[in-house]
């Protein structure tokens, strides 16, 4: 079957010759319309628009995002704090970049209607430190939506005032998991906060109310106050609503960004049709769909079993390539959509390699606040790094599943899971590529394979 | 501690964007090191001070955030990321070649002072792999050829301060 046409909806504009990320160019096609209409509406309209929308979050844990608006504590008679997640921090994603270097106002008018529809009177916007020239663009361009009246004091006559603000990261990929980056917003180290009690929904930023969404989740939730929830949630297939963008990174000919509807793709359309198969000659090994943290699929797997087809069960055997790439789907054949990252390898990649790759990153990235995930994520990191440079053993594969079984589970956050199922799942998986290593390694390395480790 | 008129400016600016002063921690020690090129002892009581907290309160954030260093670094700051999908299409490979480059170790200074070549993690440029990071410009696609394109300019750049001096 032929791949679907793109649908680009948050990407509309991200590739338009003469498209420019300032006010004037954000006006001419239609900026902040939606906007000026929602502010002349209820607020508990645009939640309810939302939450029939189906909108799911696309930072990672795709949480419907009308579900977590209607957690927020309103009773408390504190102020609720919005706070926008920038930190884009999961390897293989990129697509938050493109809307904040090329599309800011999208983003902003965002926020603006979220804001409104949440009584919210103050956002912070989290961008990762590692984007300083998107925080200066995110800067002039809240400086020009507020000279313009879109945020700030009063907006569009309406009465109803909020100012955003841009706070920068520094390095720390812990920042992304949100009470993480709260307490970094506090000024203080990302240590994850324990919930209960600390749902920030109730408890969030100075332990007030606040809502947590992704940069490309608040976008979204422009085009839904646009269409309407309903028209929105007919984009998409049955609970993967909207459309989803889609990084696709490593040994494909054609890597980039690609928006979709959600499941209307499949991975083999996807990596096939859309990026051009694998580099030539090679073949396609291993794919990563959701971001580093999600398992490892094996080109040549099968997965089996019912699903839900409108009001029945069917059978469902797919490879690889079958997989609709939503939420649901990738869950159900034991990995994740995450953040929308895929990561793609080849046969001239060493799966041990690989690993030895993610576990330095989990082990650099861990904040160390639990036992388990400190340790672990070192070990591993360790056991893959001597695999790769010193003696490697037939039960190291087992080894260091032992130390990841021991880790997920037992944390405050779900970085314990994130560092785990990567080992986890590439033991699975290729158990006798690790078992064989110390084989494998003899042989002398291919011209142009480069190192991981 | 000297810092310019404008980073004390946007200092007094970016405290009042916060309820609590603490929140302005980040944001401070990323001015200050912009000003001084790096977070020395006397910065951070100088912030601590500032926002009305104990010089460990600033301290413990210098020794987590990878972006805060206490030493300064040269001239340039190269920057290669060494996630997987980079990892994968070569990254390693430009690394060592930006070392050999300025016959450097890595995270080290130069011997000649002008760069500083480090490897971090994950640059969120994934689709245009291998990046690197000098200074505060993403260069995109940067295999061998091109990282020694780039050290090229900056050697360029540095005779050509050392000529006017």
């Amino acid at each position: 079957m032929p791949s679907p046409e793109q649908h680009r909806l948050i990407f509309r504009h991200i590739d338009e010759a003469g498209y420019s990320n300032d006010l004037a160019c954000y006006v001419r096609n239609g900026g902040y319309e939606v906007l000026r209409k929602s502010v002349l509406r209820k607020p508990e309209e645009l939640i309810d628009e939302v939450k029939k929308s189906g909108l799911r979050g696309r930072g990672g844990a795709g949480f419907p995002c009308g579900t977590k608006w209607s957690l927020v504590d309103r009773k408390s008679g504190k102020p609720i704090y919005l706070v926008v997640n920038a930190d884009e921090s999961e390897p293989g994603t990129f697509k938050d970049r493109y809307i904040i270097h090329r599309d800011p106002h999208q983003m902003i008018e965002g926020i603006m209607i979220s804001c409104f529809a949440n009584k919210v009177e103050r956002a912070y916007i989290y961008i990762r430190g590692e984007f300083p020239e998107g925080a200066k663009i995110l800067e002039k361009a809240i400086a020009e939506a507020r000279s313009a009246g879109f945020t700030g004091p009063n907006i569009l006559g309406s009465g109803y005032g909020c100012e955003i603000y841009v706070h920068r990261g520094a390095g720390a990929y812990i920042c992304g998991e949100e009470t993480g980056l709260i307490e970094s917003l506090e000024g203080k180290r990302p240590y994850p906060r324990i919930k209960p009690p600390y749902f920030p929904a109730v408890l969030g930023l100075y332990q007030c109310p606040t809502i947590v969404n992704n940069v490309e989740t608040l976008c979204h939730v422009k085009h839904i106050a646009d269409m309407g929830g309903e028209a929105y949630s007919r984009i998409g297939t049955p609970g993967n609503t909207g459309t989803r963008i889609l990084c696709v990174s490593g040994h494909v000919r054609r890597p980039g960004y690609y928006e979709f509807e959600v499941g209307k793709v499949t991975m083999g359309q996807l990596l096939n049709e859309v990026c051009g198969g694998p580099l030539p000659g090679r073949t396609f090994k291993a794919v990563i769909p959701g971001g580093s943290s999600a398992k490892v699929l094996r080109f040549g797997e099968r997965y089996k079993g019912k699903r839900k087809a409108g009001a029945e069960m069917v059978d469902y055997d797919w490879g690889v390539e079958d997989i609709p790439m939503d939420f649901d789907s990738l869950a159900m054949i034991g990995s994740m959509g995450g953040s929308g990252g895929v990561i793609v390898m080849d046969d001239s990649t060493s799966m041990v390699e690989a690993l030895g790759n993610i576990n330095a990153f989990y082990s650099h990235e861990s904040c160390g606040q639990c036992t388990p995930c400190r340790e672990g994520s070192l070990w591993m990191k360790k056991i893959t790094a001597r695999m790769v440079h010193g003696e490697a053993r037939p039960e190291d594969g087992p080894l260091l599943k032992s130390v990841a079984d021991q880790i997920a589970g037992r944390t405050i956050c779900a970085f314990g899971e994130a560092c785990a199922w990567p080992t986890q799942s590439f033991i699975a998986k290729f158990g006798d590529e690790f078992k064989g290593y110390a084989e494998a390694k003899k042989a002398p390395r291919p011209d142009g394979v480069p190192e991981l480790v | 501690m000297k810092l310019s008129a404008e980073t004390l400016r946007g200092i007094d600016e970016v405290i009042t964007h916060y309820p609590v002063k603490r929140s302005a921690a980040l944001p401070l020690l990323h001015l200050v090191q912009e000003d001084q090129g790096f977070i020395s002892a006397e910065a951070i009581e100088w912030i601590a001070a500032k926002l009305e907290l104990q010089p460990i309160n600033i301290y413990e954030l210098v020794t987590f955030y990878p972006m805060f260093r206490q030493k300064p670094a040269g001239r340039r700051h190269i920057k290669v990321c060494r996630t997987l999908s980079c990892a994968i299409m070569g990254g390693y490979r430009t690394c060592a070649e930006f070392q050999r480059q300025f016959g450097t170790g890595l995270g080290e200074v130069s011997p000649d002072g002008e760069v500083t070549v480090e490897f971090v993690e994950c640059l969120a440029s994934c689709g245009t792999a291998p990046v690197v990071m000098i200074d505060d410009q993403l260069h995109e696609k940067v295999d061998q050829a091109k990282a020694r394109e780039l050290s090229d300019r900056i050697k360029a750049e540095s005779r050509a301060t050392a000529g006017t001096r």
